[in-house]
């Protein structure tokens, strides 16, 4: 596998804490794409939602699976703006400081006809019970190829300095 | 200032800007809509919870008793 999973590109935020992280300009050159997200955000609440080539409407539907350390739960959406747990958890204001969640995407044949399908599988960090562990399956229903990858915190946060986020391309040949 | 840190995977610059005004709009409507979904997990847990309570009292049983039986 080691010679098929190459990084594309990496985005770090700085001091001053941003609202978004994008990748644009992918090119089409592989097979799959992998974000590794590690990341903790301004807000008390929310996760990390993907929305794909810029493009909002009503084509994002998704089903998350998760525990809180006390419960198992889920959840499901449909007809929304945005993939809300594409990128999984996110540490959130109130969890222990300087902790940041730890996150795999995986979106296979990005540049295929098909509707898009994403595989996330997030942990967020937290000495305390509460500490949120998310697998999340969601739904772009469209069919252009993935071009761009814009990451945000869905609680209207910001994310804060050393969050990072980093785009690897995978090949099946 | 809201802003997007923004790399192009084609000539790896990096650039960090203001966001677009369409951006801005996708923020404010994903915010509104989590608020929303947020709003009626809550409600659906209070609902639940009332139900939950309400049979408890019914069968005038406790919680704990519940769990046993359900061991």
């Amino acid at each position: 596998m080691a010679n098929t999973f190459i990084k594309i590109a990496s985005v770090a935020v700085g001091a001053g804490g941003a609202a978004t992280m994008v990748f644009s300009s992918i090119p089409a050159t592989y097979t799959d794409l992998v974000v590794k997200v590690s990341a903790r955000s301004t807000s008390s609440s929310g996760d990390c939602q993907i929305v794909l080539n810029g493009s909002g409407g009503t084509a994002y539907s998704g089903k998350l699976l998760y525990g809180d350390g006390a419960g198992a739960l889920s959840a499901s959406n449909s007809g929304v703006a945005q993939m809300s747990w594409g990128a999984g958890a996110i540490n959130r204001s109130t969890t222990t400081s300087s902790t940041f969640c730890n996150t795999d995407v995986y979106i296979p044949n990005y540049t295929s006809s098909n509707f898009k399908s994403v595989s996330t599988d997030s942990v967020e960090e937290n000495n305390a019970t509460q500490a949120y562990s998310q697998l999340a399956g969601s739904l772009w229903a469209n069919s252009a190829a993935i071009t761009s990858i814009t990451l945000s915190p869905s609680g209207g946060g910001n994310f804060v300095q050393y969050s990072t986020a980093t785009l690897y391309g995978i090949k099946n040949s | 200032m809201t802003t997007a840190i923004e790399v192009n995977c084609a000539t790896g610059e990096v650039v960090e800007r203001p966001l677009t005004p369409e951006e801005l709009a996708q923020r404010e409507a994903d915010a509104a809509a989590f608020a929303a979904q947020k709003h009626e997990e809550e409600v659906a847990a209070a609902e639940a919870a009332a139900a939950k309570a309400a049979l408890l009292a019914k069968l005038g049983i406790t919680e704990d008793e519940a769990k046993l039986l359900l061991a």
